[in-house]
């Protein structure tokens, strides 16, 4: 074994074991910013696989979109709100969880069976290393040019969504609930502080 | 390894790494174990650069704010204070290195490093000469435009970990300033990709080699230029863009309950940025380790070859030292302005970033795209 696939062995080793334990962290954790934080972890690890199958083009664009961008935005949302209180209790709380709990290994076992029954043709196609920022960017302009303009068009509409969401100032009425906004509230005027002080020239 | 178009192929440079191998290999050793020796080498050597950079970086820092104040700065510290940043590395070293009792320990620890290591990482694309770089890998630009939106976790989580108000806050808003730049600098960094047809350092700046300082990009992408250092400026968490640690209103943002050897590596990755973000800019837009004067015309009127060995040498210390000088001129106007202008408030960085970059970076992407399509010749066909 040379040096190179024994490296090659102990990183895909490292990383797949990060990617496992932490996945079962962000699920398992009662901490929600622990579970944010691993979360990171886990798309870190696995732009180190794309790293590892030649696609670098992909992994760095992996750290950049979903560590860089979906994480980060998670965890300002979670800082955010982030109150401590104590939830109300939910009734049947490990009913659910061996239900959930069922369906999420009934999805492993298809994934698992899945997995070993493909016939994968090994090994695969040579990777095609630097050139595949080319490659990515005439598939995406020629026979993946519908899904793109697509994806293009539904974060569009995201967007325009959550304007509408936090902008509820502009609307008469409360978007969700239908009850009138205090507008009153938003616009209050200022009045100077120092204006509402006794008169100083009283003081001697 | 990327292929260069043969037309405009410069002559191959000092390769290192080539003369280290062949040099182990006469000494009997094997291929692979040549390789194993000089793996760390680079490595290390841009360590060690990197740190002397900051305090270098530290040191001029002091210095120029004295200037502009009409003081004179540290003195006693050897000849002009040049060992002033050595004394606050050591006092630094020494501290105590205090964990709030109420603080997350975990994460409080974890924060720092993960701010300073992205940007150590960076270091991987930064070019000081045809092959002087740790690694010419083909995604180039791209790798550190993805590392450094790994920052912000940091951030986010050393302020959460510290249990302090002042610290979230800070926190909180070194994220929203890091996305919000994040934008506009990738797509100015877009715009010069472009023109070079390459993501690769090495390519970029070769691109720019034709006719000394003339054929720089800074002439062909001034826009870009300006967008490309208010964005890398606000990214390194610079005055005027200093918000996440405005003392006068935070105290010191994130890095509030940090001491010792943790406060140290939040210094140390601040000012690395800094350097590095100085020399991308170099390497962009200012030619890399091109000197004003193209070389192979200096050898010419002077008749010798460039592939003479050594002219080969005083061409690769002239290219280092050329970009660590671009570097540093930028580095002295960070500190300029740091002296000089007042810190922007949060609203009004958000609606620079938004409302003023990001479009105008955009017509420029446009611009250069419809100039490209005009002028090939001039703008990278």
């Amino acid at each position: 074994m040379t040096i190179a696939s024994s490296t090659q062995l102990i990183c895909f080793a490292v990383l797949s074991a990060a990617l496992l334990l932490g996945s079962l962290g962000v699920v398992l954790l009662p901490n929600i910013v622990y579970s944010a934080f691993l979360l990171g972890g886990v798309f870190l690890s696995m732009a180190g696989l794309y790293l590892m199958l030649n696609a670098s083009f992909v992994a760095a664009a992996q750290v950049l979109v979903y560590v860089g961008a979906v994480n980060v935005l998670i965890l300002f949302a979670i800082m955010l709100v982030n109150k401590k209180e104590t939830l109300a209790a939910i009734p049947g709380l490990p009913l659910r969880r061996v239900l959930s709990g069922l369906v999420c290994g009934g999805l492993g076992v298809l994934l698992l069976r899945v997995a070993f029954i493909t016939p994968w043709p090994l090994p695969g196609p040579t990777p095609v290393g630097e050139e595949a920022t080319i490659r990515i960017g005439e598939h995406l302009f020629s026979d993946y040019l519908l899904p793109f303009e697509l994806a293009s068009v539904l974060l569009l509409m995201a967007m325009i969504g959550a304007i509408v969401l936090a902008r509820r100032d502009v609307f008469a009425s409360d978007v969700i609930t239908g009850e009138p906004v205090d507008q009153g509230l938003l616009e209050k005027t200022r009045t100077p502080l120092l204006s509402e002080i006794p008169a100083l020239e009283s003081t001697p | 390894m990327v292929t260069l178009p043969v037309a405009t192929l410069p002559p191959a440079g000092l390769d290192l790494q080539a003369s280290f191998l062949d040099v182990i290999q006469g000494l009997g050793l094997s291929d692979g174990l040549a390789h194993l020796l000089w793996l760390p080498l680079p490595m290390v050597l841009v360590l060690v650069a990197a740190v002397v950079g900051v305090l270098v970086n530290v040191w001029l820092e002091r210095k120029i704010s004295a200037a502009v104040q009409q003081r004179i700065g540290p003195e006693y510290a050897g000849a002009l204070g040049v060992l002033q940043p050595l004394a606050d590395g050591m006092k630094l070293v020494f501290k105590e290195d205090v964990i709030p009792v109420r603080a997350d320990g975990l994460l409080f620890t974890l924060g720092p490093v993960l701010v300073l290591v992205p940007v150590i990482l960076s270091w991987l694309v930064v070019p000081f000469g045809q092959n002087l770089l740790i690694s010419n890998v083909g995604l180039g630009i791209f790798l550190w435009i993805s590392l450094s939106s790994i920052q912000p976790i940091g951030l986010l989580m050393s302020g959460y970990a510290s249990n302090n108000k002042y610290s979230l806050l800070g926190g909180l808003r070194a994220a929203a300033q890091s996305i919000s730049y994040e934008i506009p600098l990738a797509l100015a960094v877009l715009a010069v990709v472009m023109m070079s047809n390459s993501l690769s350092t090495v390519d970029i700046v070769n691109q720019q080699a034709g006719a000394g300082i003339l054929s720089w990009n800074i002439w062909r992408q001034p826009v870009g230029f300006v967008i490309f250092w208010i964005c890398a400026l606000a990214e390194c968490e610079r005055l005027p863009f200093d918000l996440p640690e405005a003392e006068e209103e935070l105290v010191a943002g994130y890095q509030t309950e940090y001491s010792g050897m943790k406060f140290a590596l939040f210094y140390l990755g601040s000012y690395i940025n800094l350097v590095l973000s100085a020399l991308l800019v170099s390497v962009l837009y200012l030619g890399g380790w091109g000197f004003p004067l193209p070389v192979e015309w200096l050898a010419g009127w002077l008749g010798q070859s460039v592939d003479a060995p050594l002219v080969q040498l005083v061409t690769a210390s002239v290219g280092v030292v050329m970009t660590v000088m671009k570097a540093y001129l930028l580095v002295f106007f960070a500190i300029l302005l740091r002296w000089t202008v007042p810190r922007v408030r949060i609203d009004q960085l958000l609606d620079l970033g938004w409302k003023f970059l990001l479009p105008i970076a955009l017509v420029n992407l446009l611009v250069t795209a419809a100039l490209k399509l005009a002028f090939p010749a001039f703008f990278g066909g």
